[in-house]
Parts: structure tokens; C-alpha cells; sequence
């Protein structure tokens, strides 16, 4: 099974340290002949304006929405949740470009500026009894999900912050910063 | 719930990583910059080749110009303060900004200590010309650092130069053995904990730029397969003849770092890059990476 990274900016290192750490050697995805090779896909942490210009403009984005959830597993934490969302709040003026291959409204920067980024324990059942530590760093919400998308975990103000929807999944905080590889794991066998 | 935690301080530079931060002066050049794919904005009143040309003492931009180019842009946004100036800190801070340069680019308000930045909710990035000088600066809780290169000159070498020294330092270290990181973190003037984690990763703690020179895309990309994990571009894009084709260009150099082929087709036709200077035709008391201790 061949897991790639979108490598186009963002912590990829990090997720590729905790895909090394389960015995799977990631792809780096930067063009769409990377893309072709894989399987599986992380889009990784980053600005969500400058991976979805650099997306548009190396052609990545008609390939990814004819693979998503068939032959291909998508896992987008912050950006790369704001980049699998169907509609996007607070985007950058003129708007921004994004893959649409979730049922969710997805608002950026929810919490404030960095001076509001936050690490706050979470319960994620599918994981398992013990608590995910949940890093948030100017991190998106999900604000609403459609019929076929469901909740995976929430703040406890309700507040959506992992969500599924078929082979697509989607976290606003990096389970890739914490060494705890639960996520990781869940994703590899969707 | 807890805010403004080291991995979160740590973790936005991980964010950025990958990633061009550009010296922006107006809200106009801010949404340029956004739209080229920058990953941040450094908000100033003057880019380093101004504040060279210009001379006098250079200090933190107006706050109304901080907002302003905050308000223009989703992107984060940050703001320098002077070496040791811990109100201009306090002031940013204040200002709901995303991260502080504590920065040589500007007039160093004390010639002995630099900031406490474990005083403080926002992170810092910090200068460091070798590795003992960044020790230094992530014990005074720096959560990002940048090879300090030469601002202000659109010349790579000092960039190259501080890079390699750092590389070098690390793997000096490396070779060593247990009992030699006593006296290496001793010469290092940089506390041992430190040093002996360096030691045993092979790189620094915090995530590292490249900063000071940086004016075409091979320079951005030459410092990415040297190793930095992004990088700066101050006057070297707004100095230029086309800053918004520059910009782009930069942002998919540093992407495409490996892959020449793009390398060579971004960097077609960008008109004229700014003007450089040769770091030896300037005077010893006008270099800016002296500053700092």
C-alpha cells in the first residue's frame, strides 16, 4: 500500500516521522505523477491559501477530485481540513481555491490569532477509552456537515473537530505533533 | 483548555514550514504577497535595504500600519521588535499579532540581553549566525529561528555562510562524545541540556529559516537543499522590478526546491531583481548580523 504527502508546504515531515514510526516509507506528492503512485493521502498542516494556489496551479486538483474516496484515501488535518471542506467561511479576499469533497462548512482561523491557539485533551471514540491530546494552532472549525459526513469528535462546547465522510477524513487539530499515532493508524486502515 | 503553550508557540512555525514569509510595508503589498502564496507576512515601515540606505535608528513599525496590514490578510501576521526591547514586545503582543522578530534588521535596544520570550504568549523568532548563538536565543525561549544571513543586500552569501556554520557546529557535536559536550556546550556558551539534545537529534530544536539575501528564486532555492525549512524574503521582492511575479515565483521555487526544471521555468522573464551589495564594500560598523550576543 503506497501513502502519499501532499508536499506542496506544511509539516510533512512530521506526519512522515509518524507514518515511519507504523512501518509505512511515504511518498512525497508534489506533482500529479507523484499523486498517480499513491493510494493513500495526508495533506498536512500549512496555510490553506498557499497549498490550495500551489494545488491550481500544478494541475493536482481535477486528479484528486476524480480519485477521492475510491481508489484514493484523503486525511486533511487543519488546511488540509479547509481544503476537503465543500464551503469554506473567512477565506482570504476573492476567495480562495479548495478540493469540495466534503459535506461540511469549514470557518478559518475560528479561535483568534495565534495568541488563541490551544491544546485541549479529546474524547475520539473510534479511537478507543483514552483521551487524543488535541493540538489546535489558528485552527479552523467545523461549523456544519451534511447527511453523510459524521462527527468523530468534539470540544466540549459541542464544537465539531474530527469529522468523516467515507474514505475522506478530516481533523482541525494535528494528532502528527504529539507522538500519539492513533489517528494515523485509523486513517491507514480506511 | 490551555493557550499559547510551547507546541503551540512551536507548532505554528511547524505550520509554516515548507514556505515563503515576506517583508511587506502597505495593506497592498500584504494582500500581494497573500496572493502569491506566501505563508506570512512580516508587517514593517521600512524593508531592510530602506533602513540601510536611510541609516538613523531603526525601531518597531506604527502600530496603526501592524493593524492595518493585519486587517488586509487571513494569513499570519508578524512584527519586529528591537533586540532587548521588551515593551516593543509587550506592544505587538497587545496588538493580537501571530508571531515577533526579534530583530537585528532594527536598532538593538540593549547591547547585553535580549528579550525574556518566556515572558510572553506570542513566539518569537530570533537570528543566529551559528549554533551556540541559537541556543542561546531557544533558552531565552525563542520557538523559531532564522540564519540571519545579511538583510537588506539581495546577497545570499552571509545566508550560506550562517547555514553552513550551523550545520557544521551540529555536526561537530555529533562526533563527540559524552564526556566532550560538557566543554562543547562551555565554548558554545550555550546550556548543556540544550547541546546535549542537538547532539542527539542532529538538528536544533525549534524549526529554521533562512533569512537576510534571499532575492531570486535559485536563492530560495539553494538555502531549501542546504537544509532550511523555509525562508525569509525581505527587500528582495518589493526592491524588484516585478514584485508580484517575483513573489510567485519564489513561493514555487521553494516548493519545487529538488526539481530544476520548474527552478528554470519560474525563473524566466522576472525583470529586474533588486540591487545587490557586496558585503565587503560595506562598512564593518553598518552590518546588521553583528548585532545580537
Amino acid at each position: 500500500m503506497s501513502v502519499g504527502v501532499l508536499a506542496l508546504q506544511g509539516d510533512i515531515q512530521e506526519h512522515s516521522a509518524a507514518l515511519l514510526r507504523l512501518g509505512v516509507r511515504p511518498v512525497e506528492v508534489r506533482l500529479p505523477k507523484h499523486l498517480a503512485q499513491v493510494e493513500r493521502l495526508i495533506i498536512p498542516g500549512g496555510e490553506s491559501t498557499t497549498i490550495g494556489r500551489l494545488l491550481a496551479l500544478y494541475d493536482l486538483i481535477e486528479p484528486l477530485r476524480s480519485r477521492a474516496g475510491r481508489d484514493l484515501a484523503i486525511w486533511g488535518t487543519c488546511a488540509g481540513a479547509i481544503l476537503l471542506a465543500r464551503s469554506v467561511l473567512d477565506t482570504k479576499t476573492g476567495g480562495q481555491p479548495v478540493l469540495e469533497l466534503m459535506d461540511m462548512a469549514v470557518r478559518r482561523n475560528a479561535y483568534g490569532s495565534q495568541l488563541d491557539s490551544f491544546e485541549q485533551p479529546l474524547a475520539m471514540p473510534v479511537l478507543g477509552e483514552a483521551p487524543l491530546p488535541g493540538v489546535f494552532i489558528r485552527a479552523p472549525q467545523i461549523e456544519t456537515i451534511g447527511p453523510q459526513v459524521t462527527a468523530l469528535a468534539t470540544l466540549p462546547n459541542g464544537a465539531i473537530v474530527a469529522a468523516q465522510q467515507g474514505r475522506l477524513l478530516a481533523t482541525t487539530f494535528h494528532p502528527e505533533l504529539t507522538g500519539d499515532d492513533r489517528v494515523h493508524r485509523y486513517f491507514l486502515a480506511l | 483548555m490551555e493557550t499559547s503553550t510551547w507546541t503551540t508557540k512551536v507548532g505554528l512555525a511547524q505550520m509554516l514550514k515548507g514556505g515563503v514569509i515576506m517583508d511587506v510595508v502597505t495593506p497592498e503589498q500584504a494582500r500581494i504577497a497573500e496572493e502569491a502564496g506566501a505563508v506570512a507576512v512580516m508587517a514593517l515601515e521600512r524593508v531592510p535595504a530602506d533602513i540601510r540606505a536611510q541609516g538613523g535608528v531603526a525601531r518597531m513599525s506604527d502600530p496603526e500600519l501592524i493593524s492595518a496590514i493585519k486587517a488586509a490578510v487571513t494569513i499570519p501576521v508578524m512584527a519586529k521588535a528591537r533586540i532587548g526591547h521588551f515593551v516593543e514586545a509587550q506592544v505587538i503582543e497587545a496588538l493580537g499579532i501571530d508571531y515577533i522578530d526579534e530583530s537585528e534588521v532594527l536598532t538593538p535596544a540593549d547591547e547585553e540581553h535580549h528579550i525574556n520570550k518566556h515572558k510572553f504568549k506570542i513566539p518569537f523568532v530570533c537570528g543566529c549566525r551559528n549554533l551556540g548563538e541559537a541556543l542561546r536565543r531557544v533558552a531565552e525561549g525563542a520557538a523559531m529561528l532564522r540564519t540571519k544571513g545579511e538583510a537588506g543586500t539581495g546577497n545570499v552569501v552571509e545566508a550560506v555562510r550562517h547555514f553552513r556554520t550551523v550545520q557544521g557546529d551540529i555536526r561537530r557535536l555529533q562526533s563527540m562524545d559524552a564526556d566532550e559536550l560538557f566543554t562543547a556546550a562551555k565554548n558554545l556558551q550555550a546550556p548543556y541540556e540544550l547541546v546535549k539534545q542537538v547532539a542527539e537529534t542532529g538538528k536544533l530544536p525549534v524549526v529554521n529559516f533562512a533569512a537576510g539575501g534571499i532575492a531570486t528564486p535559485a536563492d530560495a532555492a539553494l538555502m531549501m537543499q542546504l537544509g532550511v525549512e523555509g525562508v525569509f524574503v525581505g527587500s528582495g521582492i518589493f526592491k524588484s522590478g516585478d514584485p508580484v511575479r517575483r513573489a510567485r515565483a519564489i513561493v514555487e521555487a521553494t516548493t519545487h526546491y529538488k526539481d530544476p526544471e520548474i527552478i528554470a521555468k519560474v525563473s524566466r522573464g522576472l525583470g529586474e531583481p533588486m540591487v545587490g551589495i557586496n558585503i565587503d564594500q560595506i562598512p564593518a560598523e553598518q552590518l546588521m548580523a553583528k548585532r545580537g550576543w
